[in-house]
């Protein structure tokens, strides 16, 4: 099972879980799992036309998944994949 | 309500004088009690990896905040949101801000003006994505 790191700010919404181990093939596979597990997660992951939010990444080991397939980015049993908030702003 | 250890509190205020003109930005750590109080104990300074004007706008870059996580967990602390500053302007949240925010993170900003005059605030997103200010309690470190 792939590895899936919860960052801080979206715990309150897995049970302050932060790893989470998720069957599946694909970061869209990973990320559908995870939504149906834990509902609350979805507007956080996902925008209104169910893509991954812009102020969201996601990496697979050290790689954006931009940088990769995108959604389509495969994973394996010992992937780890961590979702990284988008920090920024300015006055 | 949000409590600031002092030498933090320094650290995050240093920082905005330093990197003025430019905003400044970094995460900072400590507790949570069951009714969502704060306490911010440490601060990690980061880098502003914005490219472009970073007189208006910062940004962390994801590495950095992978790094701001560790740092939670090596020092066994709650990783409790982001400070930036506003150069010449109010430590009020602009819709960049609001935009890119995160919920649980506190969002602490420093106004620095050119006289170096320096005012705080701390800002939380609500259930609507707004900020809300949260109360910045400066008493409880004051017999410490």
């Amino acid at each position: 099972m792939a590895t899936v790191i919860i960052p801080t700010p979206l715990r309150k919404f897995t049970n302050n879980t932060a790893k989470i181990d998720i069957n599946a093939e694909t970061i869209e596979e990973t990320v559908r799992e995870l939504t149906l597990n834990f509902p609350d997660l979805k507007k956080h992951l996902l925008d209104e036309k169910g893509q991954i939010r812009s102020f969201i990444n996601i990496f697979v080991g050290d790689n954006d998944i931009r940088d990769l397939q995108q959604e389509k980015t495969s994973v394996k049993k010992d992937t780890l994949i961590s979702i990284v908030p988008a920090i920024a702003g300015g006055r | 309500m949000i409590s600031i250890d002092p030498i933090a509190k320094q650290v995050m205020i240093r920082d905005g004088l330093n990197t003025f003109p430019d905003e400044c930005c970094g995460f900072f750590y400590g507790e949570e009690d069951s009714v969502g109080n704060r306490i911010v104990k440490e601060i990690l300074v980061v880098n502003n990896t914005k490219e472009g004007d970073r007189r208006r706008r910062f940004e962390i870059s994801p590495k950095d905040y992978l790094r701001g996580e560790q740092f939670a967990s090596q020092r066994n602390l709650q990783l409790l949101g982001v400070y930036h500053s506003h150069p010449n302007h109010p430590a009020i949240p602009s819709e960049q801000d609001r935009i890119a925010a995160q919920p649980y993170f506190s969002y602490i900003i420093i106004s620095v003006l050119d006289n170096n005059t320096t005012h705080m605030r701390s800002w939380r997103l609500n259930d609507s994505f707004q900020f809300e200010e949260e109360e910045i309690n400066s008493n409880i470190f004051q017999n410490h």
